[in-house]
């Protein structure tokens, strides 16, 4: 199958390959897929006090149109705010990335890894909110 | 000597055409272009001499006793559908019943599949974490109502060699046909009609260092005279069995291809089986949790198929871009299984998934196997680095006790 050059530019150059602290309240952890279906992505975000995402980082075992769909993900989500980030549909991702049809769900995957992300993160918040209480 | 990339390790998908062959087919294109069916004229005669000439090193490959038994096909899948098909047709008054092995080439497997719509019934059998099938098993799948066995001679994918020998003492014993799909293992490792008992074999130019499309089926005239039906009505060419005229130049290429195996095959194979181990033991002392398919001891000289756990064999393939493998990934299939061949063997889907299969030929060179080494262990602790399953793996979590959601 040929890949798009994007697919191509962000699998040879992935964009915040790495790790957050999972432990730290302010880091959401979203990891979604399963190692048999042959494609797991880790997504992670660092969130300010402002609700803003200041740091993002993946890691993604999957071919490279996974590994490019987590990429761009990251790329998009740092500096927006958690609800415009929330706001990221996998058709955007597609878009960008020209991902033929049977790669459709590597982008389904990379936006419900944010979804996920961004759910650990509002329930850590919540927990920390609790506990001050 | 500079490295030429990009550079071909994927000689179970095919074979560059030696130079040798090609040579000896350009005259059937412009100058001894007959048709082999005309009998009246010199252009007619020059090519069905040449044809017959190709048909006895194909024999002699082979191991058949006469000429006469090399039928010659479109390729290999034709020959596959012809054996399977026209033996059911034949005999079908005999029995209804085909055994074959669930590793077969899918020119095997789904054309079991058609002849089971049609009312045959065919067994599949399964084959151990090796990658065999047990004679054993075949022998007592066998019921009076079998006509034919068929088992491959060498795996496409893992490479796999079967006890094919022991399966013709069986069949033989028995009364049952044995067709073997020898595509991968033609020269390559011991074949021989008559010793191994084989009735019909399928075998292609390409796979061997000849062109693509032009292929052979081996079908036995004696102790015991195979009947086929045709599955191709017209002319009546091949002794009736595969109507459709003959393709002169790439017979003309297959016969020296078969050639050349039958004089060099052996010095040709102990290169490569050198060159594979050479791989192997590079890529096996630098790499943690990497994990072979199928048996090292049986198994075709050039292949070597590798599990890089916590990587994905397609991006593994992207990353390798220079360097033609292939891989039991489900990403690089249209219908995204993991391979089914590997899955036999009990593989997980997982390190189905992390699978990448280096077949070596001929053309490959000492340099190039050092440089796919270098560069495989290089991108195998990239693309670790940023695998998840790698981390966790390192954090000491097993990644069986996770709860994975499917998708």
């Amino acid at each position: 199958m040929a890949y798009s050059d994007k697919v191509i530019e962000h699998a040879e150059n992935p964009r915040n390959v790495g790790t957050l602290d999972k432990d730290d309240p302010n880091v959401g952890t979203g990891l979604v897929g399963a190692p048999a279906c042959g494609d797991v992505m880790r997504l992670q975000i660092k969130v300010g006090d402002d609700g803003v995402i200041q740091d993002a980082k993946f890691k993604t075992f999957g071919c490279g149109s996974a590994i490019a769909s987590s990429s761009l993900a990251t790329e998009w989500i740092k500096g927006k705010k958690v609800e415009e980030a929330e706001a990221i549909r996998n058709v955007d991702i597609v878009n960008e990335l020209n991902l033929p049809p049977v790669k459709i769900h590597c982008s389904v995957l990379a936006e419900d890894a944010i979804k996920s992300a961004i759910a650990d993160y509002r329930a850590k918040q919540a927990a920390k909110r609790g506990a001050a209480e | 000597m500079a490295i030429q990339l990009p550079i071909f390790m994927d000689y179970h998908s095919t074979t560059p055409v030696d130079p040798r062959v090609l040579e000896e087919m350009i005259p059937y294109f412009t100058q001894k272009f007959g048709n082999a069916a005309s009998r009246s004229h010199a252009f007619g005669w020059a090519a069905e001499e040449a044809v017959d000439y190709a048909r006895e090193r194909i024999a002699k490959l082979v191991g058949a006793s006469s000429e006469k038994e090399i039928v010659f096909t479109s390729g290999a899948t034709e020959s596959n559908n012809v054996a399977l098909k026209g033996v059911a047709e034949f005999y079908k008054d005999k029995g209804n019943h085909i055994i074959t092995t669930v590793i077969e080439h899918k020119a095997v497997l789904d054309t079991c599949k058609r002849l089971e719509k049609e009312g045959f019934v065919v067994t599949y059998l399964p084959v151990g974490k090796d990658g065999r099938v047990d004679p054993a098993a075949v022998e007592a799948a066998i019921t009076d109502k079998t006509i034919l066995v068929s088992v491959m001679l060498a795996n496409n994918e893992i490479g796999t060699v079967q006890p094919l020998e022991q399966i013709g003492k069986i069949t033989r014993a028995k009364g049952v046909l044995l067709h073997t799909d020898a595509v991968q293992g033609i020269g390559k490792v011991d074949f021989d009609v008559q010793k191994m008992n084989v009735d019909l074999a399928s075998i292609t130019a390409h796979k061997m260092y000849g062109p693509k499309g032009v292929g052979a089926l081996y079908v036995r005239r004696s102790k015991p005279r195979v009947r086929i039906v045709a599955q191709m009505d017209g002319g009546g060419h091949e002794r009736g069995m595969r109507s459709g005229t003959l393709n002169v130049p790439s017979i003309v290429g297959f016969g020296k291809a078969a050639e050349i195996m039958t004089t060099e095959g052996k010095a040709d194979n102990a290169r490569i089986l050198q060159l594979r181990e050479r791989l192997r033991n590079k890529l096996m002392s630098a790499l943690e949790e990497c994990f072979i398919n199928g048996s090292m001891e049986h198994r075709l000289p050039g292949n070597l198929n590798i599990s890089f756990a916590f990587v994905e064999g397609e991006a593994m393939m992207m990353a390798i871009k220079d360097v033609a493998v292939s891989s039991g990934s489900a990403c690089t299939s249209a219908s995204l299984e993991p391979s089914y061949v590997l899955r036999a063997l009990g593989v997980g889907d997982e390190l189905a998934h992390s699978s990448i299969r280096f077949g070596l030929g001929r053309f490959n060179t000492e340099e190039e196997v050092d440089y796919v080494a270098e560069l495989v262990i290089a991108k195998v602790k990239h693309l670790r680095d940023m695998s998840p399953l790698y981390e966790m793996h390192k954090e000491g979590i097993d990644l069986k006790s996770v709860a994975w959601v499917a998708h």
